[in-house]
């Protein structure tokens, strides 16, 4: 009966947005084809453009590049900072002194470091790898010394009350007292990761779905592909917040998120 | 008034805990408050010693100090003879129902101090807990999904799992109704004459202290001195209708300087 009722709310709020979806689509075909000037591709075009791209065998071999790039940088710099903030988080001077420096680099926009990525990896995969990584470091570690600092400390005690020594504190009390955090850290950090994929393959690589855009526009304007580019970014940014957001369902996880 | 003004455990009971000449003094961006000031107490082995006194007034503090998360400014805490110099799982503090793991399934969190056990008996241990704190039923819940007087129940089957000489209670049940609180008295007191560990209780309740402890430490308010210790000589379970426990209660009201009419 409750399992009837809510997949009836699931279909509701899913057939919502499709619904609006639709109307917007047809709104942007309408509004094409009453004006001759050509500020955009329709819906129905860019259609056609992404049929183009699969015939040319372009749009897996695309998607696959960025996601290639986003999975090293994103992984490298979790692998990274994660841990560093963690540490940094549990001894309290280690913060003081490491602080500063983060606060001034936190704000350069990842896009600021293009020039640099080029001069030390040169036009390449090496060089987009890199600055996703510098665009995940440092929110991922700021996510992670919050989340040691605001571990309550019942639970420390409690864990050090029951005889863990320091690396079972860790492991047992430390690291589960911050996954929900570091969970929603990830999740906007993966966000920004794509972010930075896009406009990193515009300028330092030539393959991936930032360097389909440029590219699309240069070689002779072909603005359907630029839009095709735009839509498969945008699903493709959504897949991945949804896999990143379903790692908070579960059940071992979710007390960090209840406001209840 | 029979009431003994001696700080020393009953005699036929062994010290389990001996607090000698505590102070603790917290300095905070240069100013120093003084917490503790010169505290002397006994506890028998098996003993249900109830600290109670105003808020603020370091009840918290000395406690932790005994679980040997604080140590004290000057003075020495004893267990058994030996200094208290860190947390022991001997000693176990429960920490209203705030202290459960919420990742921790009710198993997971009874379990969670007997990891060296083998698993055969660790799941006996936990199943025999589980039990005895009335949440059968519930033993693949997470703790978000229980009510505050389960949770609390939880936090105590975690400690007894361990099989600690000595409970330390902060105001467990200070955020529980009034009935739930009756209920869970109830329990503490069921628990501990079936297990007979030695149990200090910090409240700021004169009913609950009564109604618990052997004896109850009436503490003054900050810097905290001892004023008085109050031998509670009405047998369990407790009539709390009686003239001996209103007298005793009483006596305790006056000490605290209230008069109990509103
Ligand atoms: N780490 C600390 N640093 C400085 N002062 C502290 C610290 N911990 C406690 N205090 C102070 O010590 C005093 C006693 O605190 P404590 O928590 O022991 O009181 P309490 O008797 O448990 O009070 P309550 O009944 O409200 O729980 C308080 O005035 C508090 O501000
Ligand atoms: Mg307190």
């Amino acid at each position: 009966m409750r399992d009837d009722n809510a997949a009836r709310m699931n279909l509701r709020l899913l057939l919502r947005p499709l619904a609006f979806i639709a109307v917007l689509l047809l709104l942007w075909e309408i509004g094409i084809r009453r004006q001759s000037s050509h500020l955009l591709p329709g819906p129905w075009g860019t259609v056609e453009g992404i049929v183009d791209l699969v015939r040319h065998g372009l749009l897996l071999k695309y998607i696959v590049a960025s996601l290639f790039r986003v999975t090293w940088g994103f992984t490298l710099a979790a692998a990274l900072a994660i841990p560093l903030g963690l540490a940094v988080g549990w001894y309290r001077r280690a913060e003081m002194a490491l602080n500063p420096i983060l606060q001034i680099l936190r704000p350069i926009s990842p896009l600021a470091w293009i020039p640099i990525a080029i001069l030390w990896f040169g036009v390449g995969d090496l060089a987009a790898i890199f600055l996703i990584f510098v665009g995940c470091f440092f929110p991922l570690m700021l996510t992670a010394i919050n989340a040691v600092r605001s571990i309550p400390a019942v639970y420390v005690n409690a864990g050090r009350n029951f005889g863990l020594g320091t690396p079972s504190l860790v492991y047992r009390v430390l690291y589960p007292a911050v996954v929900p955090n570091l969970i929603v850290g990830l999740r906007i950090t993966l966000g920004i990761a794509w972010l930075v994929v896009v406009a990193a393959e515009m300028i330092a690589v030539s393959s991936g779905l930032g360097f389909l855009i440029v590219d699309a526009r240069n070689a002779g304007n072909r603005y359907d592909l630029v839009v095709a580019g735009m839509l498969i970014i945008g699903v493709i940014g959504l897949l991945l917040d949804l896999g990143m957001q379903s790692l908070e369902k579960v059940k071992s996880f979710r007390w960090g998120y209840s406001e209840d | 008034m029979s009431q003994t003004q001696s700080v020393i455990a009953p005699t036929a009971l062994k010290t389990k805990l001996s607090v000698d000449r505590v102070s603790m003094v917290f300095e905070r961006d240069g100013k120093q408050t003084d917490v503790l000031d010169d505290i002397d107490l006994e506890v028998g082995d098996g003993e249900f010693v109830c600290l109670l006194g105003p808020s603020g007034c370091g009840k918290t503090t000395l406690l932790n100090a005994m679980a040997g998360f604080l140590s004290p400014t000057s003075g020495e805490i004893r267990v058994d003879g030996e200094i208290v110099r860190k947390p022991d799982p001997r000693r176990i503090f429960v920490f209203q129902e705030r202290g459960v793991f919420p990742w921790l399934t009710v198993e997971g969190n009874i379990g969670f101090g007997l990891s060296k056990l083998p698993r055969a008996e660790r799941e006996k241990r936990i199943a025999h807990y589980v039990k005895m704190v009335g949440l059968q039923g519930f033993e693949k819940t997470y703790p978000q999904e229980l009510s505050g007087g389960m949770k609390q129940r939880l936090e105590v089957a975690r400690a007894l799992a361990v099989n600690p000489d000595m409970l330390l209670l902060d105001e467990p049940f200070g955020a529980l109704d009034s009935i739930t609180r009756l209920i869970m008295r109830g329990e503490l007191l069921r628990i501990w004459e079936a297990e007979r560990k030695t149990i200090i209780f910090v409240t700021h309740d004169i009913d609950e202290a009564v109604q618990l402890a052997d004896r109850v430490v009436v503490m003054s308010a900050r810097p905290a001195t001892i004023q008085q210790i109050v031998n509670i000589d009405v047998p369990h379970p407790r009539d709390i209708s009686s003239q001996r426990y209103l007298q005793l209660r009483d006596g305790i009201f006056q000490q605290i300087g209230l008069a109990h009419k509103l």
